[in-house]
């Protein structure tokens, strides 16, 4: 593969008060794919996105985004959390919240500008929610606040998008705007990795797949890694010898990298 | 009465005193207590005022005297050290957050009370007035005193300003913010430094037991006045100079009364009167707003009947009584003759004689209400496999509420039909 890869993972241990979610993971995307990551309830797919965003520590390996560190590259990389993770009844618009996404290029100090308000109304506009850019965003359906969050993060105007379950529990309105958009920014060259559950659409929204039960179950092109036998090994049989060593290892003191 | 000129008219520099700086501590506390609020912290903020005692009793005794500098570092000291110990506790034992928190409050306002009882105990000559930082004495405010504390609230106030964005954000998504790259834990830190500071401040005017109602209360009431969190920051250091002011004047009428609880008893009713009054959250709005919807579906029914009346003709001009218009629906009178004279009021209908028949608007009105009311029959047999006899009852009811956004939306979603589910035309006007 010679194209630059987007995000290298090497041997990825990350635990929650020491009982591992994610054990020795290894693999690597190349640019301007959009990247599914599929798996059972508690594989720990929303913990590798949270882990290489560095919102939980790593336990163990590395995490390398344009073939440098988190910190070194932020500005080029967006995260899109999953809808149910904050308070929806928060006092804001929904043009406030994708202002958010501004934040950080704006820095301490500074307050928003023209070219961020237009930003912010350009990113409204490519989710298709510019009429409700005054709208409070308590009276939202679920679908326009996974669009929301969704043009927060286009805010930040980024090479690299993280995406927790865009797709859960919206209306089909929705996952066709989204998967359009999606389709969009990669045609610009954009890398996108999203947390997805709906197998049946698998084939049809994703170049590339990671299959993912704690351990990394196969990753690669959708057409030649997302077959039968692979999905029987992601969400069949559980690995009850596994899930044993980690209880243990959750009563069982050790180190953790930069431990906070 | 003379008591109440001479309080208003400030002549007196010690009432000036006092109600500048109860209004200026009670502000400041109400606006960082926005964000404890929105952050869902309001225990922490309980925890810090009770956690300040055993640190103004400790620098007094290390004084000797009331040395309000060295007290307001002392405060700052073991506040601090509370939460803490509260974090040291969560993250590293099976106890939770909230048994932290109590335990830590608990213990050390218990520590703060039997140094307070030593002091009092072992004749401090200047002691005098320490114990008013239990309850507050906002008449104690004097001198430099209030120049200190003053300055630590415009302090607040201005690190607040100038954090405002980030403190929105962390307080709406915490992770989101670590992965922009915003320094999370340290602007964490900065909102307990402020949270320790703002009770400080209060310690002489309300006294650490209540101060965190003065945190707290104003920021919940004014979330019930708006949707905007600059405005409900403005509203909410409104709420609490209030407060500050209703206090100290109470405690000049009454010397005998303490500061800090009149304050909070002022901030309360705040409170009430927002739970009750305020648009749109409030209780009483919410009864109006029912009340209002009612009358409307009453007005919108009568419509509807004049449509029926002249739909097999095609004629929707025709004059009808009282009695005729009513024949078609069962209604309370009295509701009914209301409802009529509100929409005459609205130039929907008109009166000729003992008669009534639609004005050009009240056409328009009569066939969107019938539209609305088909589209969605139609939408129930399509959408929702009901069967045609059973979509009336719905449909009747949602007629009522849908904007004409959702109305666009059925147009579409339906194809623009002509009929609805019983064969009846669905009218339309350019």
């Amino acid at each position: 593969m010679n194209e630059s890869s987007v995000l290298k993972v090497n041997s990825l241990t990350v635990g929650y008060t020491r009982k591992p979610v994610l054990w020795g993971i290894d693999f690597e995307i190349p640019q301007g794919k959009i990247v599914g990551i599929v798996g059972p309830n508690g594989a720990g797919k929303s913990t590798l996105l949270k882990s290489v965003m560095g919102v939980i520590p790593i336990t163990n390996g590395s995490v390398k985004i344009f073939d440098q560190s988190l910190d070194e590259v932020r500005k080029r990389v967006s995260y899109v959390p999953q809808r149910e993770s904050v308070d929806w009844d928060f006092p804001a618009s929904v043009f406030d919240v994708v202002m958010m996404g501004r934040y950080g290029r704006l820095g301490l100090l500074n307050r928003p500008r023209k070219v961020d308000k237009e930003v912010v109304l350009d990113c409204l506009e490519k989710v298709g929610m510019a009429d409700f850019a005054k709208r409070q965003i308590s009276q939202l359906s679920g679908g326009q606040q996974q669009r929301v969050f969704i043009a927060r993060a286009l805010a930040q105007q980024a090479d690299f998008y993280l995406l927790d379950e865009p797709f859960a529990g919206v209306d089909a309105a929705t996952e066709e705007t989204i998967i359009q958009l999606l389709r969009k920014m990669s045609e610009e060259n954009k890398t996108l990795i999203v947390v997805h559950h709906d197998l049946q659409s698998v084939k049809k929204y994703f170049d590339w797949i990671i299959m993912l039960n704690v351990n990394l179950v196969a990753y690669g092109p959708t057409e030649t890694t997302f077959t039968e036998e692979n999905i029987e090994k992601t969400y069949g049989g559980k690995l009850t010898l596994l899930s044993d060593v980690r209880n243990i290892l959750a009563n069982t003191p050790y180190p953790t990298k930069g431990n906070k | 009465m003379q008591a109440i000129i001479d309080f208003f008219s400030f002549s007196d520099p010690n009432i000036r005193y006092v109600v500048l700086g109860s209004m200026l501590l009670a502000a400041s506390s109400a606006i960082v207590g926005v964000f404890i609020v929105l952050k869902k912290k309001a225990l922490i903020g309980d925890a810090v005022s009770h956690s300040v005692l055993p640190g103004i009793c400790a620098a007094f005794l290390f004084a000797g005297n009331k040395n309000i500098p060295l007290m307001i570092v002392g405060a700052f000291i073991s506040g601090w050290l509370a939460i803490i110990i509260i974090d040291f506790i969560t993250h590293n034992s099976k106890i939770k957050k909230d048994a932290a928190i109590s335990i830590i409050l608990t213990v050390f306002f218990g520590l703060g009370v039997v140094m307070l009882t030593y002091i009092q105990h072992n004749g401090y000559a200047s002691q005098s007035g320490l114990e008013s930082f239990i309850f507050g004495n906002a008449a104690a405010l004097i001198g430099n005193d209030v120049i200190v504390f003053s300055i630590i609230a415009i302090i607040l106030v201005i690190t607040v300003i100038i954090f405002f964005k980030e403190f929105e954000l962390t307080a709406f998504d915490e992770p989101y913010a670590k992965t922009l790259g915003l320094p999370v834990s340290r602007l964490e830190l900065l909102l307990t430094t402020l949270t320790v500071l703002a009770v400080v401040t209060g310690i002489t005017a309300v006294g650490v037991v209540l101060m965190a109602a003065m945190l707290i209360t104003p920021a919940a009431a004014a979330r019930f006045w708006s949707d905007n969190i600059k405005k409900i920051v403005i509203i909410s250091a409104c709420f609490g100079a209030f407060s500050g002011l209703a206090g100290a004047f109470i405690s000049y009428m009454a010397p005998a009364m303490p500061t800090g609880p009149w304050m909070v008893v002022a901030s309360s009713c705040i409170a009430f009167f927002s739970f009750f009054f305020a648009p749109k959250r409030g209780s009483v709005f919410l009864w109006w707003h029912k009340r209002q919807h009612i009358k409307i579906t009453d007005e919108e029914n009568i419509l509807k009947i004049f449509y029926q009346i002249g739909e097999p003709s095609g004629y929707f001009e025709g004059e009808y009584s009282v009695s005729k218009l009513m024949e078609k629906r069962t209604v309370n009178q009295d509701r009914f003759k209301l409802a009529l004279k509100r929409l005459k009021s609205k130039d929907l209908i008109k009166r000729v004689g003992e008669n009534w028949h639609l004005t050009k608007n009240g056409m328009k009105e009569s066939a969107r209400i019938v539209r609305l009311h088909r589209l969605w029959e139609l939408y129930l047999t399509k959408y929702m496999q009901m069967p045609a006899h059973k979509v009336h009852e719905n449909a009747e009811m949602i007629e009522h509420i849908l904007t004409p956004e959702l109305e666009k939306e059925l147009e579409v979603q339906l194809g623009f039909p002509d009929r609805d589910p019983h064969e009846s035309i669905i009218p339309r006007f350019k």
